[in-house]
């Protein structure tokens, strides 16, 4: 890519959230796991979307791409801009062409979403004709330019081309998450959602994966939404971070600025119990108790119960996110009228 | 765990008898293919020596499937060693009376990474610690076992424990089932638990608390911990030594200190660099070397040092020789043929 499609392509968001509101409909009543989440993704960014399990992090990744795994969920508000087009009340059909090739994917579990009985090569093939990818040469055989494209992106991820010829169950895990990568980059996407690419990895293949989709991030200036859990994980690659609790974003801020001042209560235990590798001793302040239970979250701030700042305010009203000098933060306490 | 442990040795000045010593293990799994041609044997325990003083944590790290769980099966008597011994307080469980092997089956108890899959699902949080406690012999009647049920409950932060006692594992959290699991294994009143990844599963703020509340078991009880982790920042922050195995072997040993801040084997350096900082201004996934190649299987070892396929440093005597674990500092030592060359500063690429 030239510096000059670089830089133009660098100016805006790729794809923003507004407001959005998940909603599913289980027996324990109406549950929102994504109520009234912002965010935005530019293009040769790392963006993280961090927190522990049940924040709503993976839901948020399935309402922009509108693909739930259970029939009980349903976008109820907001907007997922792509550019300028609103994915929000497409239909399913041009949801379908959007995903794989403007949207990539990449998932926790990597065999989970290859064909145990199709050959690598032969998945990403169906891929490219089923998004009727064009970038190869425009003359000649189709077939061949598809077999190309796959080597090359074989070769990308680092794998060697005689991949293709293989089948998920003959790869390690590693390799299926390279697989994963290639595929996800298949149609030359502006976005790629990562759900926790690495956590079923040992520590020094995810030490590969990550450098690989730092690499490809840089070269490709494509926008790379990160999902995890891990802080390390969060303050090695990412350039901006969003912190969520219980379904909504706590802090938002620029890497470097939120780990060297981080604002909200819940974003300073967290890093708190974060171990870090030069540390030893006694481990710091643990914050008491757990993720709330989305069935019947708590009111006001949801972070109130294990709040050590805790204010009567707290549990009357949500906290809007403030502006503060590292980014923003939900939290009365950095409200001008809190007594 | 910090505290206790080194400030009692500095005092007595002596090497006691170690709690557990185990040396020259090996396990061998006939596995493989269902068809003789790929038969293989596992050599999933490869020489492996350990010894733990009480009161003391020791942990085992390394990536997936270098012999860390197997480790823990054959010192809780789960499996049978191929070959090799594993002494208790200086006595080898070959030469047990079978009182004795009680006793000590009752002394080692074990933490699981799922508390969930180990413990009954049919079964009350009262009854599970209760019959713990009779079963092991730790209490006699059934009137006590009930008071020193509650105890344990109100000790692993399971409080008020009256509002515990009666509900079902899936009526917790996964954090608070690890409590569970953690009081259960205390139950016997053992000398060493033998905790296998027990944190891994758990959220951040939760692991915390029960990383806190292990700590503070082994300040109150001086129990001996058996660590074992995948996760270095954790074993930094819990252990007093570490030993780093690879393909069922130790390839290095010491005070965690030393070991974290001075590797010697290639392999303990590339494990370090690797694992996430969180801290922006330090991120080293950038710059350090990543070890290349995949996490190896048991059923294809390696000639000579088995990490020579991904080694930076390996040279071509380290395909046919095996390099023995062999002294580099103050307790501290590592099994590579470069070892001299690396604590005189030899640097990966
Ligand atoms: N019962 C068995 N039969 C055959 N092979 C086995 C058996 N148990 C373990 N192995 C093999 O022994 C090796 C070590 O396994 P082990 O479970 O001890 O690894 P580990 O270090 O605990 O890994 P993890 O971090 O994934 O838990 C592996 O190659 C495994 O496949
Ligand atoms: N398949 C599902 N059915 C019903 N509720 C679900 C389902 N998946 C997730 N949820 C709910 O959505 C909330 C957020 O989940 P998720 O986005 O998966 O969290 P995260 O990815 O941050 O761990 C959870 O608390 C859970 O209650
Ligand atoms: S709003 Fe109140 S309860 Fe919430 S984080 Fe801030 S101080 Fe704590
Ligand atoms: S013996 Fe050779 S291959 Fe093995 S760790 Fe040392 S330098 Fe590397
Ligand atoms: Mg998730
Ligand atoms: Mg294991």
């Amino acid at each position: 890519m030239s510096p000059a499609e670089l830089q133009s392509k660098t100016a805006h968001p790729v794809l923003a959230i507004e407001n959005l509101v998940t909603e599913i409909r289980s027996v324990r009543g109406l549950i929102r796991p994504v109520d009234g989440v912002s965010m935005s993704f530019p293009a040769g960014k790392i963006v993280g979307v961090v927190g522990e399990s049940g924040s709503g992090k993976s839901m948020t990744a399935f309402s922009i791409m509108q693909l739930f795994p259970t029939s009980a969920a349903r976008v109820a508000g907001g907007r997922v801009l792509l550019g300028e087009t609103d994915l929000i009340g497409r239909s399913p059909e041009q949801m379908r062409a959007i995903r794989g090739s403007r949207i990539g994917m990449i998932f926790q579990d990597p065999t989970s979403f290859l064909n145990p009985v199709l050959t690598i090569g032969r998945q990403i093939e169906q891929q490219l004709e089923a998004h009727r990818w064009t970038g190869g040469p425009p003359a000649g055989d189709r077939g061949q330019s598809y077999a190309n494209r796959v080597s090359e992106l074989l070769t990308s991820v680092g794998l060697p081309r005689d991949v293709s010829t293989r089948y998920p169950h003959q790869l390690s895990g590693g390799q299926c998450q390279r697989v994963g990568i290639a595929s996800a980059l298949a149609c030359d996407p502006d976005l790629i959602i990562a759900d926790e690419p690495t956590t079923a990895l040992d520590v020094t293949i995810q030490a590969q994966i990550l450098r690989l989709m730092m690499r490809l991030q840089r070269e490709r200036a494509v926008a790379l939404m990160l999902i995890t859990h891990d802080l390390g994980v969060v303050a090695e690659v990412c350039d901006y971070v969003y912190v969520m609790y219980a379904g909504r974003i706590v802090e938002e801020g620029d890497v470097r600025s939120l780990f060297a001042a981080p604002q909200h209560p819940y974003t300073r235990a967290l890093m708190s119990g974060v171990l870090s590798l030069t540390g030893t001793g006694n481990i710091g302040f643990a914050v008491p108790g757990s993720v709330p239970d989305l069935a019947a979250p708590p009111s006001g701030c949801r972070f109130h119960p294990r709040c050590p700042h805790a204010m009567p305010r707290c549990s009357q009203e949500a906290p809007p996110l403030f502006d503060r000098p590292s980014g923003r933060s939900a939290c009365w306490l950095h409200d001008e009228a809190t007594p | 765990m910090s505290g206790t442990y080194e400030t009692k040795h500095a005092e007595t000045g002596s090497a006691p008898t170690p709690l557990i010593e185990v040396t020259g293990l090996h396990k061998q799994f006939a596995s493989g293919g269902r068809f003789r041609r790929s038969r293989r044997s596992v050599h999933a325990v490869d020489d492996l020596a350990i010894r733990i003083h009480a009161g003391e944590t020791f942990a085992l790290v390394g990536e997936s499937g270098c012999g860390k769980s197997t480790t823990a099966r054959l010192m809780l008597s789960l499996q049978q060693p191929t070959s090799g011994d594993i002494r208790y307080k200086g006595t080898p469980l070959s030469m047990m009376s079978e009182a004795e092997r009680r006793d000590y089956r009752r002394r080692v108890q074990v933490v699981f990474q799922d508390s969930n899959s180990s413990l009954n699902p049919r079964k009350r949080l009262g009854t599970i610690l209760t019959t713990a406690l009779t079963v092991s012999g730790a209490v006699a009647d059934a009137r006590r076992a009930v008071a020193r049920a509650h105890e344990l409950m109100e000790d692993v932060g399971l409080s008020p424990s009256a509002s515990f006692f009666d509900r079902y594992p899936h009526e917790l959290s996964g954090g608070q089932r690890q409590r569970v699991g953690i009081a259960r294994a205390l139950a016997p009143e053992p000398e060493l638990i033998i905790a296998d990844e027990p944190v891994s599963a758990l959220d951040i703020s939760v692991r915390a608390q029960i990383l806190q509340l292990l700590q503070r078991i082994q300040r109150e009880r001086s129990v001996a911990y058996l660590f074992i982790s995948h996760d270095l920042s954790v074993v930094r922050w819990v252990a007093h030594r570490v030993g780093v195995m690879y393909l069922g072997r130790l390839v290095e040993t010491g005070p965690v200190e030393s070991v974290f801040t001075r590797p010697v084997h290639p392999y303990t350096e590339v494990l370090i660099n690797a694992t996430p900082v969180a801290d922006p201004e330090r991120a080293q996934l950038r710059h350090v070397h990543v070890v290349s190649g995949d996490v190896p299987s048991t059923t294809e070892r390696p000639s000579g040092c088995p990490f020579h396929p991904r080694c930076p440093l390996a040279v071509e005597t380290c395909r046919s020789e095996v390099p023995e674990l062999l002294p580099v500092g103050e307790a501290h030592a590592a099994a590579c043929l470069r070892a001299t060359e690396r604590v005189e500063g030899l640097r990966l690429p």
